[in-house]
């Protein structure tokens, strides 16, 4: 099914089309939901919120304002920021690496069952260490450029630039 | 700008991730309307992180949506069983208009209710400052008390000790009403004076306190009274180290005199002999 159509049903309260939607991000959102909270109940627990809430105000979203996806993924990190300055959130934690999504691929049993685990995970290996820094904080963390400009102490235009590379990168791996 | 320039400026990836402005995202967005391969390229650029990012999932959750389907009450009919209806949106459409006046006569109580609650809030906030404020009060009136009972416990003592010599001063010719205490502790040479039979002195003047030797008179002053006015029991403690045999206090400029002057002795009194 098209995409817009998914998205106009779900908008509608279709819950089938809420489960098509599901079950084409789940992965993505858990992963970044993970990449911030790194414990995987506490990221199951806000991957059910981040849907919830997805559903709740499924009319907020407009296609003017830009992709689904981003939507979602702008739910998930929001939900999943919050959540590491909860007080319930203890943060014992085992990895503070800034490009812990790297991490993440490398070390993951389910990818091996999965299309494309073998272009994404050559391609990890191989990123330039500032490819790392500027992907984990443009899509996992979700700075704004200017943010990641600061953080990285490099221009907003080298960020641009550097950022289409990297992602240029992975799609030559992707074969998308 | 042509399409080319555009997406090789690298502004679409950072659509995909959400960093732009929303007036930058709903430039890409017309863009994407207008030109195809803009929109392909978004497409592909989105493919390509959703994989990235799925990829970083170290846990299958995608049964985790009947979890996610029941807390929000959704009927369970999944993808493969199409027939099966789902009851919300029917409920939802069948709601009359009755329900749905009372759904905003609801929530304008609600919406009252809250303001009510904001103001009620607000009043509590400063009622609780006030209260602080207060008790803040106390506890300093309680400490200043404590002190207070503390010292008066302390003089008390000092007073009970068996070998204070107590010195009754008598009123002299400048104040015949005027009368004053010493309790002389020789052991700690120190005196206590109960000046509460002064009047107070006039402005510019304080009260000096004498220690003598009456043959040849021979006067040592052990101090001047500076806060005469502002002791509320008139009770002054001074060091004595000197054999007294009487004690005297006079009106002196403020500050004191080197001798005393004895046009304005208002008290005298001599030590027994013998205690």
């Amino acid at each position: 099914m098209e995409l817009e159509v998914l998205i106009d049903q779900f908008q509608k309260k279709d819950a089938k089309a809420f489960e098509a939607l599901y079950q084409m991000y789940n992965d993505s959102i858990f992963g970044v939901i993970n990449t911030i909270v790194k414990n995987d109940d506490i990221a199951t627990e806000v991957m059910q919120d981040v849907f919830i809430k997805a559903w709740n105000k499924a009319d907020t979203y407009a296609a003017k304002k830009g992709r689904f996806f981003t939507w979602l993924l702008n739910i998930a990190r929001n939900a999943a920021i919050d959540k590491t300055r909860s007080k319930s959130f203890k943060n014992s934690q085992q990895n503070q690496d800034i490009d812990f999504f790297v991490h993440s691929i490398e070390s993951n049993d389910q990818l091996d069952s999965k299309v494309n685990a073998i272009g994404i995970k050559k391609y990890v290996g191989k990123l330039a260490e500032k490819c790392k820094q500027v992907i984990e904080f443009l899509y996992f963390k979700g700075y704004t450029q200017k943010e990641a400009s600061e953080e990285l102490d490099i221009p907003l235009g080298t960020i641009k630039t550097r950022n289409r590379n990297c992602i240029g990168e992975l799609r030559k791996a992707l074969e998308v | 700008m042509d399409s080319k320039e555009y997406i090789e400026s690298g502004i679409l990836e950072l659509y995909v991730a959400g960093a732009l402005s929303q007036k930058e995202n709903e430039e890409v967005y017309a863009m994407m309307q207008q030109y195809p391969e803009v929109k392909q390229e978004v497409l592909s650029i989105e493919a390509a992180v959703v994989s990235l990012t799925a990829a970083t999932a170290t846990r299958d959750t995608s049964s985790i949506f009947d979890t996610i389907k029941k807390k929000l009450g959704l009927s369970s009919s999944t993808a493969s069983d199409a027939d099966e209806t789902p009851v919300i949106p029917l409920q939802e459409k069948k709601s009359s208009s009755l329900f749905r006046y009372a759904g905003w006569a609801a929530a304008i109580v609600f919406a009252t209710g809250l303001l009510y609650t904001a103001v009620l809030y607000n009043d509590l906030e400063s009622e609780i400052e006030i209260v602080r404020a207060e008790r803040e009060d106390l506890k300093n009136k309680i400490y200043e008390a404590n002190s207070d009972l503390t010292a008066a416990n302390e003089l008390l003592d000092a007073l009970r000790t068996k070998d204070i010599i107590t010195v009754p001063l008598g009123g002299q010719q400048v104040s015949p009403e005027s009368y004053a205490k010493v309790y002389w502790d020789k052991k700690s040479n120190s005196i206590y004076l109960d000046l509460q039979g002064l009047p107070e002195p006039p402005p510019g003047k304080v009260y000096q306190v004498w220690s003598l030797k009456l043959n040849p008179l021979t006067p040592t002053s052990l101090g001047v009274i500076e806060d005469f006015a502002g002791d509320k029991d008139k009770v002054f403690d001074l060091e004595n180290a000197n054999e007294s045999e009487a004690f005297g206090i006079t009106l002196e400029p403020a500050g004191g005199s080197e001798s005393p002057t004895l046009e304005q002795l208002y008290t005298l009194g001599v030590v027994a002999s013998n205690p």
